[in-house]
């Protein structure tokens, strides 16, 4: 197509806001109670990182690779695709981050990083962990629309990057492009919608860019 | 092209009254406006029903009956045309389920377009989405954006040629591209053509409306409200005592009116999620509609606003 660039953003958004919220709603009525499994497991991660027992990275890496096996298999694939094509090509993505998190993890991730970058990776880690799925009572929406670590892709993001910051390894940097280029995905896209929410996933890329720097000058 | 009190006229005379309508706010009945297809003579209700972004609902079942509800309201209304493509997300599989659920209205006249940039994967899509729909064959197809569009309308032709298919149409949306869509309309036999116009978006008055009209080329209005903006805009703001004398009793059908009274334009668009809202555009649909002279002040008082 030679006419591109007469192309908006908005031209692309294929559904409405409330389809989109919608969405997160149905998929939770689907998948409930595994919400409770996810968020427990996403608690375990961060205590296995703060106590850091031997062998600990590698169970953190293999937990992280199939919650992200499993969202973009559940809902990206089965459900967001529905509605944007465009999704068909992303969630093969989430495949490779978590193909990705199970080499490495096999090969020796060590969560142990405890500079700057590290501790605000674990906070960061936190705050997608239990704040993001209450996100949704400052923004009006119900709290069966809720968007839950293991089960949503942007908490599952967020806190992935989190506890990435606060890890150490050969090719620990590896892992960070796609949740972040997912986060911008997610940010443009609530953008385009009008939604304020979406200073969240652009801030916790910014933040987390911001932290990879911090960490990369400490060295 | 100047929209004289005698192309009206002339638009008139080709409107066929078909169906009875009630009034969205008094109750009366009336008959909506029809048109003739130029290519078959075949007579079609003026306002059809648009499934860009409304239909595309996914799996969601409260989502997929409120379109239902609309389709039912559609058809009830005396509504034919419906329109969908396979850039919609899942709007193709909701408008089957829908027609499913209404018992496959025989009212329908299906419009759906092939958009593929590859040649050879055009029929598998076309075919891809009969099975959405759930329909023996399209009345309508038309080449989405003008994606591929040398190769597609070959096979579209070859396809009406067959008999699988009634019509075959361009589509082109916001103006883009006007210089190939009017290359295209010169150098094929369309039966239809869609493109976007509305009482801001006029650009295609200037050659796009008068060449479908000299050629003999349907034409099926887009974004008639630019997807909800116009209404939104004007939400708030006091219909004119003088919207009155050609039965406008809302924005809606205040921009319907200005569309329809164009003497080109076949048949309107707009998409909705809501019954009141499909019921307000099918009572769009009706006489009167502006003369060339309130069409101008309509177009300023929006303009002004």
């Amino acid at each position: 197509m030679s006419d591109w660039w007469t192309y908006r953003p908005e031209d692309f958004l294929l559904f409405s806001p409330r389809v989109y919220w919608r969405m997160f709603e149905v998929h939770n009525a689907a998948l409930r109670p595994l919400q409770l499994v996810t968020l427990a497991t996403g608690l375990t991660v961060i205590l296995l990182a703060l106590r850091r027992p031997i062998g600990s990275g590698l169970w953190i890496a293999l937990s992280l690779a199939a919650l992200w096996a499993f969202v973009g298999w559940s809902f990206l694939w089965n459900r967001y695709a529905a509605i944007n094509w465009a999704i068909a090509y992303v969630a093969p993505a989430f495949g490779l981050q978590a193909l990705l998190l199970a080499v490495l993890g096999v090969r020796g991730l060590v969560f142990d990083r405890r500079g700057i970058a590290g501790r605000a990776g674990m906070l960061l880690a936190t705050i997608g962990l239990f704040a993001y799925p209450l996100l949704v009572l400052p923004f009006g929406r119900p709290l069966a629309s809720a968007e839950v670590f293991g089960i949503a892709p942007d908490p599952t993001a967020i806190t992935t990057v989190g506890m990435l910051l606060a890890g150490r390894g050969r090719f620990v940097a590896l892992l960070l492009p796609i949740p972040l280029l997912w986060l911008l995905f997610s940010g443009l896209t609530l953008h385009t919608m009008g939604d304020p929410q979406a200073w969240i996933p652009f801030s916790a890329t910014g933040t987390a860019i911001v932290l990879v720097v911090l960490r990369g000058l400490a060295r | 092209m100047t929209v004289t009190r005698r192309t009206l006229m002339k638009a008139a005379a080709v409107s066929a009254l078909t169906f009875a309508l009630p009034d969205g706010t008094t109750g009366a009945v009336h008959e909506p406006v029809t048109r003739i297809i130029p290519s078959s003579g075949e007579a079609i209700p003026a306002v059809g029903l648009g499934t860009w972004i409304t239909f595309n609902v996914g799996d969601d079942p409260v989502l997929r009956n409120e379109c239902v509800a609309v389709m039912a309201a559609f058809f009830e209304a005396g509504g034919r045309m419906i329109d969908s493509s396979p850039m919609y997300g899942s709007s193709q599989p909701v408008v089957g389920y829908g027609l499913d659920q209404l018992g496959r209205p025989k009212a329908l006249f299906s419009a759906e377009k092939v958009w593929t940039s590859s040649a050879e994967d055009g029929l598998a899509q076309i075919e891809q989405s009969r099975r959405f729909w759930g329909v023996e064959r399209f009345d309508l197809v038309q080449v989405h954006n003008l994606v591929a569009w040398e190769a597609h309308l070959e096979t579209l032709f070859a396809m009406k040629a067959e008999g699988k298919i009634r019509y075959v149409g361009i589509t082109t949306s916001e103006g883009r591209r006007h210089d190939v869509f009017e290359r295209i309309m010169r150098a094929y036999p369309l039966d239809f053509v869609q493109l976007t116009y509305n009482i801001i978006d006029r650009e295609a008055e200037d050659r796009l409306l008068p060449l479908a009209a000299e050629r003999g080329i349907a034409v099926i209005v887009n974004r008639p409200f630019r997807q909800g903006e116009l209404t939104r805009n004007l939400e708030g703001e006091p219909l004119p005592g003088w919207a009155a004398d050609i039965s406008a009793a809302t924005w809606a059908q205040f921009i319907l009116k200005f569309i329809l009274s164009h003497p080109a334009v076949t048949v309107a668009i707009p998409a909705t999620t809501r019954v009141d809202h499909m019921r307000e555009n099918m009572a769009a649909a009706v006489a009167p509609l502006p003369d060339a002279a309130m069409r101008e002040r309509m177009a300023a008082l929006v303009r002004d606003l």
